[in-house]
C-alpha cells in the first residue's frame, strides 16, 4: 500500500503546460530517494483549474501545488514527500487562509460544484480500468444486467428527469423508450456516443473522455441492454489525440476484464464499441450528419423525421447522446432517480458542466447544480472579471447561443430559462465579455464560425448566413443604414425557420440576441459611425492630445506605418514640437498608444 | 472476469487506494505517521489498531486511515492526525493501540476530543 499519492492533470491543459516532464522528473527523483515503494503518481484527468496549471495534488493531506514546473520537482519531492513539509510557494494561494492551508473543496472555485459527471475526473488514473473499479466503476452496468429489466432501467432514466447535455435538452428516457419499442423485425440497433464537440470555447466532453473514459463506456453498454443492441459507436472528433488513446486504452481494457463483449457477467448480453475519428467538421456534430459520417458518408445531415430512434445508422434504430449526459447514466443507476432529480430546477435535473472562459480569472472547467445564477458563476466561482473591468455579457451555447446581458445574471440557469433569455444552454461553453468586447464583432465572429462550418446542403443556411456576415461586415464598417438593421433581423427569422438541421436554425441567435440586449451598440456603429467599445478598426481614429505631447518620438518610431510626423507647434511647458498621426495612413495597431508613457495618445 | 463477485474483489481492493484520495465534505480522515520515527516508535499497532477499529464500529463509510510520513515531530511519535470536516485538525502524541481504541471510542464515535493525548 502507499503512503501517499501524487496526482498530475494529465489533461490538454496541464499536458499543453509540460505536465510529462514533470511526472517523469517526479518518478525519477522518488526512486533517487528510495520512496517507490512509499509513493504512487498518479497521471489523472482534468481538475477544471485550467489557469493554474500544471496542478498536482498530494494526498492524503490534499495539497494543491499550481502552476508546478520540471525545475520544482525536487524541491518538492525533498521537502514535502521525504520531510513531510510543504512548499509554500507552491500553494494555490485561495487555499491559504490566516497562514493555514485549507481544503481544495473550501475553495470558492470548488464550493459551489458539485460534480457528478467529472467525479472521477483529476481522480483516478484513466488509462487503469481497477481505479475505475474502484470507485463504484462497472457496478451500475451490473446491477443493471442482474437486477433490472430494461424497462425498469429506461423508467429510471425516465424518473430522474436527465436531459441531453450536447444542447438541446431532449429528455433522455424519451429517447431510449423510442428507441426500446421500435421491434420490427429484431434486428440490430445502435447506441451512438457523440463525442464532436465543436463550440469554441467548450471543452468539457473532452475532459471527460481523458479523465473517465470508462464511465462513457459503461453508460453505453447499460443504453445497449435498455435498447436492446449490441454495438455501440463513439464519434470522436480527431483534433483530441489524448481522449482518442485513452479510449483505446480503456476498450482494450474493458474487453481483457470481460466487461465488453460476449456474455458480459454471464448473463447472455453481448455489448461491444467501435471507435470512429471525425476529421473535425461542426457540422458532424448535428446527429443524422455524425450518423451519416458514421457510415463512410460524407458528414450532411438529413430532413427529421424519420429521427434516428426509428432509423437511424445504416438506417436501423438508434440513439445518440452526448459524452456529458451519459456520464451522468451509471450515478443515477446506483443512487436513484429521485437523488439525481433532487437535484436542480423543476423541468432541469442534475448538474450542468460549463468551461468558462474568456475575460475570467478562473478560466476551466466547472459543474454546477442546475438553477446556480450567472452571478455566481462569474463572481465567485470564476473568481471575476481580470483588472477591475465591467462585466459586460456572457456568452452560452457557442455559435447555436446568444449572450447574457448584465440585467439577467441573477436569472438561475437551466435550459428554458436560457431560451427564454435568447441564448441556449448548448453544450456548455460559457465566455464571459467586459467593456472592452463589441458585440457587433462578437455576432460576426461567430456568425463567421458558422458560415464557414455550413456543410451547404440547404440554400437558407449556405447563402443566409453569408449574406448576414456581410450585413454585420457593414455594420462594423460604419456603412450600413437603420433599414439594413430590419433586414439584418428578418434574415435572421428566415434562416431559423428554414434551415434543414440544427446548425443553420440556430446559427443567428448570436445575432438575434445581441440585437436584442444591446441595439445601441448596433445604433451607435450605425448613426454615430463609432464602436463604443472601441474593436471595430474602421470606426476607429488614434489622435495625439498635442497639449500632453512633450515631443519624444516614441511613438513614431513604433509606427509600422510611418504615419506620425513632427508639428510646428509646442505645447506650454514642452521643449519639442508635438507630433500627430495622419489618419489616411494610420492601420490603427494601437502601437503608437502602447508605447506613448505620457498618455497622450487616446482611442476613439 | 465473468462475474460480479470478481468485480467486488477488485473495487474493494481498489477502494482502499482511491479512497486516500478522496476529499468530500463527510469524510474524516485519520492519519498515522509511518516514517522511520514513527514504525521505530510503534506506530504499525496504532494504525492497526485504528484500521481495525474503525471497520468493526461501522465507520468505513465515514472515515479513511491513511498514513503518512515524518512531520518532523520524531520526540512525540506515534502521532496521529485527526482531520474532521469543517472542524480544526487534531494531533494526537504519543500512540499506544489502547489509547488508539480510546480515541476511537471517544472522539470519532462521540465527537469528543480526547485533550489529555493531544499535543500541546
Amino acid at each position: 500500500m502507499y503512503r501517499s499519492h501524487v496526482l498530475v492533470c494529465g489533461g490538454t491543459g496541464c499536458t499543453s503546460s509540460g505536465s510529462q516532464a514533470i511526472i517523469d522528473k517526479l518518478n525519477f527523483e522518488i526512486a533517487k530517494n528510495g520512496l517507490d515503494k512509499e509513493i504512487q503518481v498518479v497521471k489523472t484527468g482534468c481538475h477544471g483549474l485550467c489557469a493554474l496549471g500544471p496542478i498536482m495534488i498530494i494526498y492524503p493531506e490534499g495539497t494543491f501545488y499550481s502552476r508546478v514546473t520540471e525545475n520544482d520537482v525536487e524541491e518538492i519531492v525533498s521537502e514535502h514527500l521525504v520531510k513531510g513539509r510543504v512548499v509554500n510557494r507552491l500553494v494555490y494561494d485561495e487555499t491559504v487562509e490566516n497562514g493555514e492551508v485549507k481544503s481544495i473543496q473550501d475553495t470558492d472555485f470548488y464550493r459551489h460544484q458539485h460534480r457528478i459527471a467529472l467525479r472521477n475526473c483529476g481522480v483516478i488514473n484513466p488509462e487503469n480500468i481497477e481505479e475505475y473499479i474502484g470507485t463504484r466503476g462497472y457496478e451500475a452496468l451490473g446491477k443493471v444486467l442482474t437486477e433490472m429489466t430494461p424497462e425498469q432501467v429506461i423508467d429510471t432514466i425516465l424518473a430522474s428527469g436527465l436531459r441531453g447535455r450536447g444542447g438541446a435538452g431532449f429528455p433522455t428516457g424519451r429517447k431510449w423508450q423510442m428507441a426500446r419499442n421500435f421491434v420490427q423485425d429484431g434486428g440490430q440497433k445502435y447506441v451512438c456516443c457523440n463525442a464532436d464537440e465543436g463550440d469554441p470555447g467548450a471543452f468539457m466532453d473532452r475532459s471527460v473522455l481523458e479523465g473517465d473514459p470508462h464511465v462513457v463506456l459503461e453508460a453505453m453498454a447499460i443504453a445497449g441492454y435498455a435498447i436492446g443492441a449490441s454495438q455501440g459507436y463513439i464519434y470522436v472528433r480527431a483534433e483530441y489525440p489524448i481522449a482518442v488513446k485513452r479510449l483505446e486504452i480503456a476498450i482494450n481494457q474493458a474487453h481483457e476484464y470481460g466487461l465488453l463483449g460476449k456474455d458480459i457477467f454471464g448473463t447472455g448480453f453481448d455489448f461491444d464499441i467501435g471507435l470512429r475519428l471525425g476529421a473535425g467538421a461542426f457540422v458532424c456534430g448535428e446527429e443524422t450528419a455524425l450518423m451519416t459520417s458514421i457510415e463512410g458518408n460524407r458528414g450532411e445531415p438529413r430532413p427529421r423525421p424519420p429521427f434516428p430512434a426509428v432509423k437511424g445508422l445504416f438506417a436501423r434504430p438508434t440513439i445518440l447522446n452526448n459524452v456529458e449526459t451519459y456520464a451522468n447514466v451509471p450515478q443515477i443507476i446506483l443512487n436513484g432517480a429521485e437523488w439525481f432529480a433532487s437535484m436542480g430546477t423543476e423541468k432541469s435535473k442534475g448538474t450542468k458542466v460549463f468551461a468558462l472562459g474568456g475575460k475570467i480569472n478562473n478560466t476551466g472547467l466547472v459543474e454546477i447544480p442546475m438553477g446556480t445564477t450567472l452571478r455566481t458563476i462569474i463572481e465567485e466561482i470564476g473568481g471575476g472579471i481580470p483588472n477591475g473591468k465591467k462585466f459586460k455579457a456572457a456568452q452560452t451555447g457557442g455559435p447555436s447561443g446568444g449572450c447574457i446581458s448584465p440585467e439577467n445574471l441573477d436569472v438561475p440557469i437551466d435550459y428554458d430559462n436560457l431560451l427564454a433569455i435568447g441564448s441556449m444552454m448548448g453544450s456548455g461553453g460559457l465566455i464571459v465579455m467586459d467593456e472592452d468586447n463589441c458585440m457587433v464583432d462578437i455576432a460576426k465572429f461567430f456568425l463567421q464560425f458558422t458560415v464557414d462550418e455550413s456543410c451547404g446542403k440547404c440554400t437558407p443556411c449556405r447563402i443566409g448566413t453569408r449574406r448576414l456576415l456581410e450585413m454585420l461586415d457593414k455594420v462594423t464598417k460604419g456603412q450600413a443604414t437603420m433599414e439594413d438593421l430590419d433586414k439584418i433581423e428578418k434574415l435572421c427569422y428566415y434562416i431559423k425557420e428554414n434551415s434543414l438541421c440544427g446548425l443553420g436554425q440556430t446559427a443567428p441567435n448570436p445575432v438575434l440576441s445581441t440585437l436584442r440586449y444591446f441595439r445601441d451598440e448596433y445604433i451607435a456603429h450605425v448613426v454615430d459611425k463609432t464602436c463604443p467599445a472601441g474593436v471595430c478598426k474602421d470606426l476607429l481614429r488614434y489622435e495625439i492630445e498635442k497639449e500632453k505631447c512633450i515631443g519624444c518620438g516614441m511613438c513614431a518610431r513604433n509606427c509600422p506605418a510611418n504615419a506620425i510626423t513632427k508639428t510646428d507647434y509646442i505645447a506650454p511647458g514642452k521643449k519639442l514640437p508635438a507630433m500627430a498621426i495622419d489618419p489616411d495612413k494610420c492601420v490603427k495597431c494601437g502601437a503608437c498608444m502602447d508605447n506613448c508613457k505620457f498618455k497622450a495618445i487616446s482611442k476613439k | 472476469m465473468k462475474s460480479l463477485e470478481e468485480l467486488k474483489a477488485i473495487r474493494e481492493k481498489m477502494q482502499n487506494q482511491v479512497g486516500l484520495r478522496k476529499e468530500d465534505a463527510e469524510t474524516t480522515r485519520v492519519i498515522v505517521g509511518m516514517a522511520t520515527c514513527g514504525i521505530a516508535s510503534g506506530a504499525r499497532p496504532v494504525l492497526n489498531a485504528f484500521a481495525e477499529g474503525v471497520a468493526a464500529n461501522g465507520l468505513s463509510d465515514k472515515v479513511v486511515v491513511t498514513q503518512t510520513g515524518c512531520i518532523g515531530l520524531c520526540q512525540y511519535e506515534p502521532i496521529v492526525e485527526i482531520m474532521e470536516p469543517g472542524k480544526e485538525k487534531v494531533t494526537y502524541i504519543k500512540m499506544t493501540p489502547e489509547k488508539a481504541q480510546e480515541v476511537i471510542d471517544k472522539h470519532l464515535m462521540r465527537g469528543q476530543v480526547v485533550a489529555e493525548y493531544t499535543f500541546k
